[in-house]
């Protein structure tokens, strides 16, 4: 189980979808790769922008499927933040 | 622990004004054509008000007839314009050489705004007003030209102080400005990067936000993957929730989705503000009246949208935010999430093969 802290990559307001892709890229598909979970840790983080969560995990669900929400946690997200994870993950499964 | 639900340079420029005038009525044709590589100035005249609601006559009054210089005149008694007038003269004016930019002598009251705001730094001109004057401080964003994403997360962290803005009031305001930078930073190739300024006004008790690029339109962007034929049938397609220049696919690419204008739409919609884009000859905007509840379909809101405009070489936007009526940025995520739930289904729906029945 690898946990990432957003709040140390991209500061309060997670909104850079260059750094989202990148820790999708080099650390995310990775861990998921090995068959590992992983923890996304929004602690501090005050909002997202649908975007950034967009690159963040869009691809993930596209190229695995549904499922690979059994294997993605989001922590210590916001009533906001969860929302707008809400959206993206509803319009990905939604749209496959 | 919280897990979601599972389910199954060129720079295109500017038309002249006159062939703009002489082209318009023949849409996707000659209306969009667009000169790469050429650079085309203008003329344009300050008036004493130009805000979103009525921004339509300072539109239709430029001239972009003269290629060579920045022609800057105002009214002579006051001038007040909403900062997304001032982010198109910038973009306009930042590819002109200073010496070929003439400003007529200001001698409006109200002129000193122009100077605070930081355009005559921006274009590398002198105003002519003496700069001894005492320049209130006010809650406002100067001009500031934005080039990459790291420029965008550091102006984002500044705005916050710059407009004194209330922890609740943030959401709004830095989530619109990130999109809309965003967008022109990944989609518009503008040669002048974007250009944003912002101003709080305290009688109304409003944000105003304006984000103007040169690059190459909506148009041009939604075509890549949509046959849109004119800039306005563009527009609509982009302010559409899941619509993007990028794919056809539904939820778009692994780095856009194409949900950033509608999201903005609808943060303006809800707290009955305006908000306005144009690009090409087109503009839609968004009027303030009529229900909040959002709609798929920027046409199926209360709005007004003119197609003969000179054509913008590039995205203008302007939004309003109304900081006494922000509605709670937590609701307006539901209705986004049911509304934009029901876009998606609607599309797969239209795409179902029928059965035939002999």
């Amino acid at each position: 189980m690898k946990t990432i802290k957003l709040f140390e990559r991209v500061g309060s307001f997670a909104e850079n979808k260059d750094i989202a892709r990148e820790l999708r890229i080099k650390e995310i598909i990775p861990t998921l790769k090995k068959n590992e979970s992983i923890i996304l840790d929004f602690k501090n983080i005050d909002a997202a922008t649908q975007s950034f969560v967009h690159a963040l995990i869009s691809d993930l669900i596209r190229k695995y499927g549904n499922e690979i929400l059994d294997k993605i946690e989001f922590k210590s997200c916001n009533e906001n933040v969860q929302k707008i994870v809400m959206i993206v993950t509803d319009y990905m499964q939604e749209g496959q | 622990m919280f897990s979601p639900l599972r389910y199954g340079n060129v720079i295109y420029q500017l038309i002249l004004l006159k062939l703009a005038n002489l082209f318009t009525g023949i849409p996707g044709k000659l209306t969009n054509i667009l000169i790469p590589g050429k650079l085309v100035h203008m003329k344009l005249y300050l008036p004493n008000s130009a805000f979103i609601g009525n921004i339509d006559p300072f539109l239709k009054s430029i001239d972009f007839s003269d290629n060579n210089k920045l022609e800057i005149a105002a009214n002579e008694k006051w001038i007040a314009v909403h900062p997304v007038v001032l982010s198109m003269v910038a973009a306009l004016g930042l590819p002109v050489k200073p010496e070929n930019i003439k400003c007529e002598k200001l001698t409006a009251k109200s002129a000193h705004y122009l100077q605070r705001m930081g355009l005559f730094n921006f274009l590398g001109t002198k105003s002519g007003l003496k700069t001894e004057e005492h320049e209130p401080a006010g809650r406002f964003v100067p001009l500031t030209k934005i080039n990459n994403s790291d420029e965008l997360s550091n102006f984002i962290k500044d705005i916050i102080p710059l407009l004194h803005l209330q922890p609740f009031q943030v959401d709004p305001i830095r989530y619109v400005v990130s999109e809309l930078v965003r967008n022109v930073i990944e989609h518009s190739a503008s040669p002048t990067g974007a250009i944003v300024s912002a101003q709080y006004y305290k009688k109304s008790n409003r944000i105003a936000i304006g984000i103007v690029d040169t690059g190459v339109g909506i148009k041009k962007t939604i075509n890549q993957s949509y046959a849109a034929a004119t800039h306005l049938e563009a527009i609509r397609l982009a302010l559409i929730p899941g619509i993007t220049g990028t794919t056809k696919r539904e939820g778009g690419t692994e780095y856009n989705a194409g949900a950033g204008l509608f999201f903005i739409k609808s943060i303006a919609k809800v707290n009955h503000d305006f908000f306005m884009i144009y690009s090409g000859n087109a503009m839609y905007k968004l009027l303030k009246t009529g229900p909040n509840k959002l709609r798929v379909d920027p046409y199926d809101d209360k709005h007004s949208k003119s197609e003969n405009l000179p054509c913008w070489g590039g995205t203008v936007v302007g939004v309003d935010i109304s900081l006494d009526e922000t509605k709670e940025f937590s609701t307006l995520l539901d209705l986004i999430r049911e509304i934009y739930s029901k876009a998606v289904k609607e599309r797969r729906k239209a795409k179902y093969r029928k059965p035939k029945f002999i």
